[in-house]
């Protein structure tokens, strides 16, 4: 008898894809479709730091940086990192790590897909029409009375796929809630769930705000009424509340999928169960509940009064303590452990010190006094891409290889990827720590030009970028090659504990021939194994 | 300025020191618990490394006051850290009483300033070292943020509103100025310098550059008259509208019945939309129309000026206007 089919070659033809209800599927299509929003954000970073490779604006016009940099933000955030995790791996595995067949509801998961890419055709097109330069910010009045480049077009953009987050959120909240498997109560899921559930939070109450947010703009910018350009009778500031009571959660939205991940990875390969999987759990919650609360430490120095800049400054204090849990914690479930130094744990590792680091800086940051001289600096710039670079696309990156072989089946080549997971980290960190530096002597950020002395720290910088560039294309090779000639994995090649593992690679169209019942906690490595001695 | 490599910026303020200190405090705390965390991980990852393919690692026993332990120092120091940086920020934020006010504007792509004697310079501005110094900001067009990086100091730049920053300088010399805040094409080329001075070379300076206006509130006084503003806020005006003096820093009811205070931001609203903020009594009496457009930047900072050297109403004689006749 020939092999079972899989949902990979369940269905063929083009129709099969874009018709498709399985979740599955539909996470392969996001794949696709960030991977390309991914790459034209990387392609307008390769812009950016050969213009700063010099300290004269010589390489394009101040104008074209500016789209360059703006273009690079908005692609990034909105049409990459929010979506990375919670679309493709998120959607692939939490039907299945639950124990069902599906996600809730199957056609809003597909509707949310061609959402999002109509969201990225609009900006897309704004792009190809010449670009937007209010920086991803959008701040006013620059974006509502004075540039005069595609505002209203990125911004419907943003605003539609705003909606595709929102109802992915919906989606995974409800599945969450109605769908485990018999036997799966709450604190038997996985962390990877935990997660997922505090980030469909945030894209439930968040995003619906940023989406208020570009309305008025576009009301102010198109029927110029008086909303936040004080020449019309409106308040800037009010912009940048309702910008960040969404954007500094949508940070969450980006990381906590990406911390989920990484207690999933460090247990399997550890082989034991979470240090705290309560305190993990609660965190995720914690972070996202706490992160509506801390928009203001982006304005210290807007004119905000001095009480409100204390009380955001403390609340972003209270926020890293449930980070600083989380990382004490996968730290601790190494103790112990029968640790292997697989791909995946490679980018956990690595997750762990650069989020430390970019986690701490942050602390840094909502210091106020230090935050007077650093805001606005590249201090700002390498703070967040260790969080969201080093943090968010590391435990992406770490994640799919991790799962890899339960999508496709097949392996990637293991040498490869344990030198592209080692050029990537050193590239990353040759490429943003010196811009700690660079903030901290006083350069600004969104600068086209620099004094002269600013310039070996930009050029350590692009150099580093260089590294980190040619450290994404090899997996890119990799993972295509894979899929053809990669060796098969089978259903458990990591010796890893979850119900994901239990299915066939790549799963059976609809996952599960019969439900499972769960009668363990998760990651009950030693009970597993003490099973499989006994049999 | 200096050229070649610096890892860390001149220091040339009251504030600088101050900064610098939390933050080799904040980068002490970064640094410690992240090599604790990086040790650790290799400690521990190569400490318990996999010996043999089936094994798994011991089951874990709930600690506790470990958890407790590693939530609670964190806290304390992130709690520390809050304290201090507030007590710097609260400093920095509010300019001592004997701070000597400058007016600067913001626009694409360009500082502009202007000194109380109603000096004005663009992109470069001179002041004396040691002398504690505020400068009142706004923007005529989107918004900037001005950013001395020697001085560690920084504050946006709005329309529509005044905001405040300050610093002593405590050396001479000439440091850079940056916008930090986007402003659009030539927000990179939106730069200059302050020049410190010795308060005698500062004299000089002074006596030297070009002050076309003279002095800012006697400049606003010349306007006061020339916009006619005089004819209803006079003493004895039979009360068309408020009496100027006196009334700076003063609470005023409104007619909503809201308390506010008269500050710069108060008087900016009260010339450019009088109907805003109507003084309790004044309603049926609002006539004043909006001098939208028809004042620069510099023309409401020298009517504020002027307005602010108003004494009371009883000392009147005392005034600018008056000893300018």
């Amino acid at each position: 008898m020939s092999e079972r089919k899989n949902y990979l070659n369940a269905d063929y033809g083009v129709w099969s894809w874009l018709l498709t209800k399985d979740h599955k599927r539909i996470a392969l299509l996001y794949l696709l479709s960030i991977t390309v929003f991914f790459a034209l954000g990387g392609l307008m970073a390769v812009g950016i730091r050969l213009e700063l490779a010099t300290p004269q604006g010589d390489l394009v016009q101040p104008d074209t940086y500016n789209r360059l940099f703006t273009m690079h933000g908005v692609m990034m955030i909105f049409f990459f990192l929010i979506p990375s995790i919670p679309a493709v791996l998120g959607n692939f595995l939490i039907p299945i790590m639950i124990g069902a067949k599906d996600l809730a509801f199957p056609r809003l998961n597909l509707a949310s897909w061609y959402i999002f890419n109509i969201g990225g055709a609009f900006t897309l097109w704004a792009m190809l029409a010449g670009g937007v330069d209010t920086g991803w910010t959008f701040y006013t009045p620059f974006s509502t009375s004075f540039s005069n480049t595609h505002v209203i077009a990125t911004g419907v953009g943003v605003f539609i796929a705003g909606f595709a987050s929102i109802l992915t959120g919906l989606n995974f909240l409800v599945t969450i809630h109605t769908m485990r498997a018999p036997g799966l109560t709450w604190f038997r899921l996985p962390l990877f769930v935990w997660a997922h559930y505090a980030t469909s939070i945030i894209q439930i109450l968040g995003t619906p705000v940023v989406a208020i947010a570009i309305l008025l703009l576009a009301a102010e910018r198109l029927f110029h009424i008086g909303i936040f350009d004080p020449a019309v009778g409106g308040d800037p500031v009010l912009f940048q509340h309702l910008f960040w009571f969404y954007s500094h959660p949508a940070v969450y939205i980006m990381i906590l999928p990406s911390m989920g991940v990484i207690s999933e990875i460090i247990t399997a390969f550890s082989r034991k169960r979470i240090f705290g999987y309560k305190f993990i759990a609660f965190a995720s919650v914690a972070i996202a509940v706490l992160g509506f609360l801390v928009w203001g430490h982006h304005m210290f120095l807007s004119s905000q009064s001095v009480y409100a800049g204390m009380i955001f400054s403390v609340l972003s204090m209270l926020v890293a303590v449930p980070s600083a849990v989380k990382v004490f914690n996968w730290t601790a479930t190494l103790y112990e452990g029968s640790v292997s130094w697989e791909t995946p744990m490679i980018y956990a590792l690595g997750f762990i010190g650069l989020f430390t680091i970019g986690g701490l800086t942050g602390v840094m940051l909502s210091t106020l006094g230090i935050d007077i001289h650093v805001h606005d600096t590249y201090f700002v710039v390498a703070h967040f891409h260790y969080i969201m670079v080093g943090g968010a696309i590391m435990g992406y990156l770490g994640g799919l290889h991790f799962w890899w072989p339960k999508i496709t089946g097949r392996m990637y080549p293991v040498f490869w990827s344990k030198i592209s997971a080692i050029v990537i980290f050193i590239g990353f960190n040759l490429t943003f720590f010196p811009q700690f530096m660079l903030g901290y002597l006083g350069m600004p950020r969104r600068y086209h030009a620099y004094p002269d002395d600013f310039q070996v720290l930009n050029v350590m910088s692009s150099a580093g970028a260089t590294i980190l560039g040619v450290g994404y294309l090899i997996p890119l090779v990799y993972f295509i090659w894979s899929m053809r000639y990669g060796k098969k994995a089978g259903a458990n090649p990591w010796g890893a504990f979850g119900l994901e593992w239990d299915v066939a690679s790549p799963p059976l169209p609809h996952n599960f021939d019969q439900t499972p019942v769960v009668e363990r906690e998760a990651y009950d490595y030693a009970a597993q194994h003490e099973e499989r001695d006994v049999a | 300025m200096k050229f070649g490599f610096p890892l860390f910026p001149e220091s040339a303020s009251t504030l600088a020191p101050q900064v610098d200190a939390i933050y080799f405090f904040g980068l002490g705390v970064a640094a410690f618990f992240s090599t604790l965390i990086a040790c650790l991980i290799f400690y521990l990852a190569i400490r318990y490394r996999r010996r043999s393919e089936d094994e798994v690692g011991k089951r874990e026993k709930a600690a506790m006051w470990l958890e407790i332990a590693w939530s609670i120092i964190p806290l304390g120091i992130l709690l520390f850290m809050f304290a201090w940086g507030a007590k710097v920020y609260f400093e920095a934020r509010r300019p001592p009483g004997d701070a000597v006010e400058y007016f600067v504007t913001g626009k694409q792509w360009m500082w502009k300033f202007q000194h109380p004697e109603g000096q004005r310079e663009i992109n470069h501005l001179h002041v004396p070292v040691g002398q504690p110094i505020q400068l009142k900001m706004t923007s005529e067009d989107v918004i900037h943020s001005f950013f001395v990086p020697a001085f560690r100091i920084k504050m946006d730049v709005l329309p529509g509103r005044y905001t405040t920053v300050w610093f002593e300088a405590t050396k001479t010399g000439t440091f850079r100025l940056f916008c930090a805040e986007y402003c659009g094409a030539e927000h990179s080329r939106m730069g200059g310098s302050i020049t410190v001075m010795e308060p005698r070379d500062y004299e000089q300076w002074l006596a030297r550059a070009d002050s076309a206006t003279g002095p800012l509130a006697l400049a606003g006084a010349q306007l006061f008259e020339a916009k006619t503003c005089g004819t209803c806020h006079r003493p004895d005006s039979n009360l068309l509208a408020p009496i100027l003096h006196g009334l700076f820093g003063e609470e005023v009811t409104l007619a909503s019945g809201d308390k506010v205070l008269v500050d710069e931001n108060y008087l900016r609203e009260s010339i450019l939309d009088p109907k805003a903020t109507v003084v309790s009594g004044y309603e049926a009496k609002a006539v004043m129309p909006t001098f939208v457009g028809q004042l620069s930047e510099e023309e409401l900072v020298e009517l504020i000026s002027y307005i602010k050297s108003l004494g009371d109403a009883a000392s009147h004689g005392e005034t600018p206007e008056e000893s300018a006749g």
